[in-house]
């Protein structure tokens, strides 16, 4: 199912969730809406879902108006962030609510209802679990009845909210992989909401980066990562040095290198002189030798070597806060770096924006 | 512009009922509460002042009526503070320690709460009375507790014995003992450890607990009724002065008297509001 | 949906639900914090000597007399007619209170209308009003020339003076032990399983009856034990509305009092005994309930 969202604008009192807001989501698709907290992205999810109402604008399920409809009409399987399991009924009895609910005529038999149920839990593994309350149960087992309880009413979106947040690390990540391939095969338009960048950029399809109740960005893991539009998409996803510099007709000089400034929406950039931020990934430095190259003077001041890659923190010349750079370990170990050991750097790649317009 | 219109389609939120469902609903709990709450509350009032204010201030003024007044807050003044003390002490074994039994030693303190108070002065009756197990002992030693005030002040605290504990063990329970282990640690002894960490953390539900329990213990009429022995001026509190006055179809004067009761409950419903409203997250956690 | 499955990964990584929690050791647990010995102390010579040695008094007391004296109290035609009585309309009045005082909760949680902190504060009247007052005050209001009893004497019903009369008092008295135990476990139900009920596509009576109601039944069901028991001991604000005719509204509690006054000290304390017994079975159940409801409703 495609769904679009037309311009839609909330408001809490005097704070504003959503400003003016646009996106579309394709058939089959696996969107992650990836922000901070207070960026409006679980409003977004609620206003899709129905559990919300937007000021302005309007969402469109297959180019009708979802507006006209109930949250219960819509057919949207939400997942809630605290999962919201109804904790006197059992995982079966949870799970077939949705199909016990529905008006007498359109009601499944009841050894329909039963054997979908149990279809459902053993497509989340929970089958032998049928008969246990949800106190009984760990936080991973929790997630998947919530999601077999969203799936039973066979969604035509499936809405997630921070779906992992609760969990711990080691769970979180398998659950990732399998929510993943489960979509994979069952290819329903779903529609998650995370704070963690790793979880978006792992496992959506597309990532709409928010902030301030606005998009940043639209763009597949790679895009977002690789070529953030804004300076806040920079700052927000992955490590990232930002170093202030001085940009002079459109260009900034960073460690012997001229770099073209850019803005973030495409207008050009101020002539004259002015402030502005580059911004360059730990692992575009790299350690050079003075003598056949221009670069930054720089002193180790911590490593941490642990893993494939080592981490340095370097203090540069007239930069007030650490530097850190990323070696995949054997470059590391041929490099011998050491704590105290001067070296001189450049950047791989950089970008530099003027300050933001706001 | 065009967008701005479709927010009027959005219908009933589904998540409320409505406004007609709450309409009804909000007037029916209203009625129930003025004919159950309201009305009896008026009714002492108006019928106080049914024969006029100086028949009131007569029923008031009456030397057995302010014998009785007296009796009230002298078994209150003894009563309140010994619990007061109790309460405390019970909820510092209570929550501050783990202990085997402590399950059962809180039914036990909220026994007074499950006994009808006719058998609570039941019990002193066939404890201290005449013909009671220690009847004839107390009669050689000249001591008289039943049909007098000693009978009446342990009946009061009988039945106003768990309010003081009952508010602070929840609200101690919550915090928990890290803040006086704290306390310790940094060289307090017992005592500055109870009054400058532990007392100002449970000071309003202290507090609480006492308007409760003081309510409790001048309005208590079953229990004082059984031990009393209805000698007026001497052995009546307010409500059983209430309760003869009403018996001899002297209505005015009785409902006189019970105003100054039920003054009292409204005071202690404000000041309980007050409380709750002021200081609702240093009540007991369930009220927060 | 597709039919096929995403399987085999999970089976090694379900993480454990959380372990029952259980507390084992000595009596007591040490402790850095002193004071243990003088409070406890205390508070067991407090409670001995105010409350557990009377009430043992009482069941002394009671075996002075022979079996056949015990019995023959316990089961004398008038004392029946009051427990009936006295059990009859104390769970009545729980019923009408379990209704009313979901109402009361309900509109009081979820709804905002003028006055709403004062009718809050109203519902513990019946705690701080004394019950003596309460009574006189109910029973002129339902009299039959009071503002009650005027309008409903007519259509033939008469409140003051009969069983009916018993089963208002006890309405009165009990409705904040109902409204007390609710209010918070409303206050507390978390919005968002409501949400996922009108997601799933239950109606909003459905979610109500289906969600709502089995969560709050614990609680509901533990005020009306609360008031059931307190209506069974009540005394002060229903014999002023009673009547008080033997055999017919004479409650259990007032039956005591006039055995007393008669020095008919068995039975007394046989009828005594024999409600002890009835408030302490019904104390079990009442805690059984709590701890089921808080078991089930462990934090999810």
């Amino acid at each position: 199912m495609v769904i679009e969202v037309n311009r839609i604008t909330k408001r809490f009192e005097a704070f504003t969730a959503l400003k003016n807001l646009d996106l579309e989501v394709r058939p089959g698709e696996l969107v992650a809406l990836l922000g901070p907290s207070g960026s409006g992205k679980t409003t977004l999810l609620r206003i899709i879902a129905g559990l919300e109402f937007a000021d302005e604008g309007r969402i469109l399920f297959d180019g009708t108006n979802a507006g006209d409809r109930q949250v219960g009409e819509r057919r949207v399987g939400f997942v809630f962030q605290h999962y919201a399991l109804f904790r006197h009924m059992t995982v079966m009895e949870n799970v077939a609510f949705g199909l016990r609910v529905v008006p007498r005529d359109k009601r499944m038999a009841n050894a329909d209802i039963e054997k979908r149920v149990m279809k459902l839990l053993s497509l989340v593994q929970l089958d032998r679990l049928a008969g246990r309350y949800p106190s009984q149960l760990s936080g991973g087992q929790r997630q998947r009845v919530a999601l077999a309880r969203a799936l039973a009413i066979e969604p035509r979106v499936l809405l997630l909210d921070e779906p992992f947040g609760a969990l711990d690390a080691k769970v979180r990540k398998e659950l990732r992989r399998w929510l993943r391939r489960l979509h994979d095969e069952m290819s329903l338009t779903s529609i998650f909401v995370t704070h963690d960048q790793e979880e978006a950029l792992e496992l959506a399809d597309r990532v709409v980066v928010m902030n301030n109740g606005a998009i940043e960005q639209i763009g597949t893991p790679e895009e977002v990562y690789n070529m953030p539009a804004t300076p806040f998409v920079y700052e927000f996803l992955g490590n990232i040095n930002r170093i202030d510099c001085e940009i002079s007709h459109g260009k900034a000089r960073l460690w012997g290198v001229e770099v073209t400034a850019e803005t973030h929406d495409g207008t050009p950039v101020p002539s004259g002189t002015l402030k502005g931020h580059a911004y360059i990934r730990p692992h575009d430095i790299t350690f050079i030798d003075p003598s056949k190259q221009e670069g930054a003077p720089a002193v180790v001041r911590h490593v941490a070597a642990a893993g494939p890659t080592a981490r340095i923190e370097l203090a540069v010349e007239g930069i007030p806060h650490l530097i850190e750079a990323e070696l995949p370990r054997q470059q590391y170990l041929e490099l011998g770096l050491r704590t105290g050991q001067s070296v001189t750097i450049a950047a791989r790649a950089a970008r530099v924006f003027p300050p933001a317009a706001e | 512009m065009a967008a701005g219109k479709t927010h009027k389609d959005r219908k009933v939120s589904p998540l409320t009922e409505s406004v007609a469902v709450r309409a009804c609903l909000i007037g029916l709990a209203l009625l129930f509460i003025g004919a159950f709450l309201v009305l009896p509350l008026v009714a002492v009032f108006t019928e106080a002042f049914a024969k006029g204010v100086g028949a009131y201030v007569d029923a008031i003024k009456d030397p057995i009526a302010l014998a009785s007044v007296k009796l009230t807050f002298i078994a209150a003044a003894i009563a309140v503070p010994l619990n007061l003390v109790f309460g405390v002490a019970a909820s510092w074994a209570i929550t501050k320690f783990e202990f085997r039994g402590k399950s059962l030693l809180i039914t036990l303190i909220d026994l007074p709460f499950s006994v009808s108070p006719v058998i609570a002065g039941l019990i002193y009756v066939l404890l201290f009375g005449a013909q009671g197990l220690l009847g004839p002992w107390l009669h050689s030693m000249d001591v008289q507790i039943i049909f007098a005030v000693p009978g009446i002040v342990l009946a009061t605290m009988f039945v106003t014995f768990p309010f003081v504990a009952r508010e602070l063990i929840p609200l101690m329970q919550e915090q928990g003992t890290e803040e006086e282990e704290a306390a310790r640690s940094l060289g307090a002894d017992g005592w500055q450890t109870f009054r400058r960490v532990t007392l100002p953390n449970i000071k309003w539900g202290l507090l609480y607990g006492v308007l409760l329990c003081n309510a409790r213990a001048m309005g208590e009429f079953g229990a004082v009724s059984v031990v009393s022995g209805h000698i007026r001026g001497l052995t009546n509190t307010m409500p059983l002065h209430v309760e003869i006055l009403y018996n001899e179809y002297n209505f005015a004067a009785s409902f006189a008297v019970a105003s100054l009761l039920a003054s009292l409950a409204v005071v202690t419903l404000l000041a309980k509001g007050g409380l709750e409203w002021r200081y609702g997250h240093e009540l007991a956690g369930s009220r927060g | 949906m597709s039919p096929s499955t995403a399987n085999s990964t999970l089976a090694g990584y379900d993480d454990a639900p959380p372990p029952p929690r259980a507390w084992g050791g000595s009596w007591r647990q040490p402790s850095v914090l002193p004071g243990f010995g003088i409070t406890m102390g205390f508070t067991l010579f407090y409670l001995g000597l105010l409350v557990l040695l009377p009430l043992m008094a009482l069941i002394f007391k009671a075996m002075e007399f022979s079996w056949e004296q015990i019995w023959a109290a316990a089961t004398a035609p008038r004392a029946l007619a009051a427990y009936r009585l006295s059990f009859g309309a104390a769970f009545i009045a729980a019923v009408i209170n379990l209704f009313f005082g979901g109402l009361v909760s309900w509109v009081l949680v979820r709804y905002q209308f003028p006055f709403k902190r004062i009718v809050d504060g109203l519902v513990d009247l019946p705690f701080a009003l004394p019950t003596a007052v309460a009574g006189i005050a109910l029973a002129t209001l339902y009299a039959p020339n009071g503002w009650i009893g005027k309008l409903l004497d007519p259509i033939g019903i008469k409140v003051a003076y009969t069983p009916l009369g018993v089963v208002v008092a006890l309405v009165f008295i009990g409705l904040p032990f109902v409204v007390r135990t609710v209010q918070p476990v409303l206050q507390d139900l978390n919005k968002d399983v409501e949400e996922a009920a009108a997601s799933l596509g239950a109606s909003r009576w459905q979610t109500f009856r289906r969600v709502i109601a089995p969560s709050v039944m614990p609680a509901a069901l533990t005020g009306f034990a609360l008031a059931f028991a307190r209506a069974l001991g009540e005394y002060g604000s229903v014999i002023f509305i009673a009547g008080n005719l033997p055999m017919k509204s004479e409650i259990a509690p007032l039956l005591i009092i006039i055995k007393l006054e008669q020095y008919d000290y068995a039975g007394a304390a046989t009828i005594g005994s024999t409600m002890l017994i009835v408030s302490f079975l019904l104390l079990l159940p009442i805690n059984v309930l709590q701890r089921w409801s808080r078991l089930r409703s462990a934090e999810v």
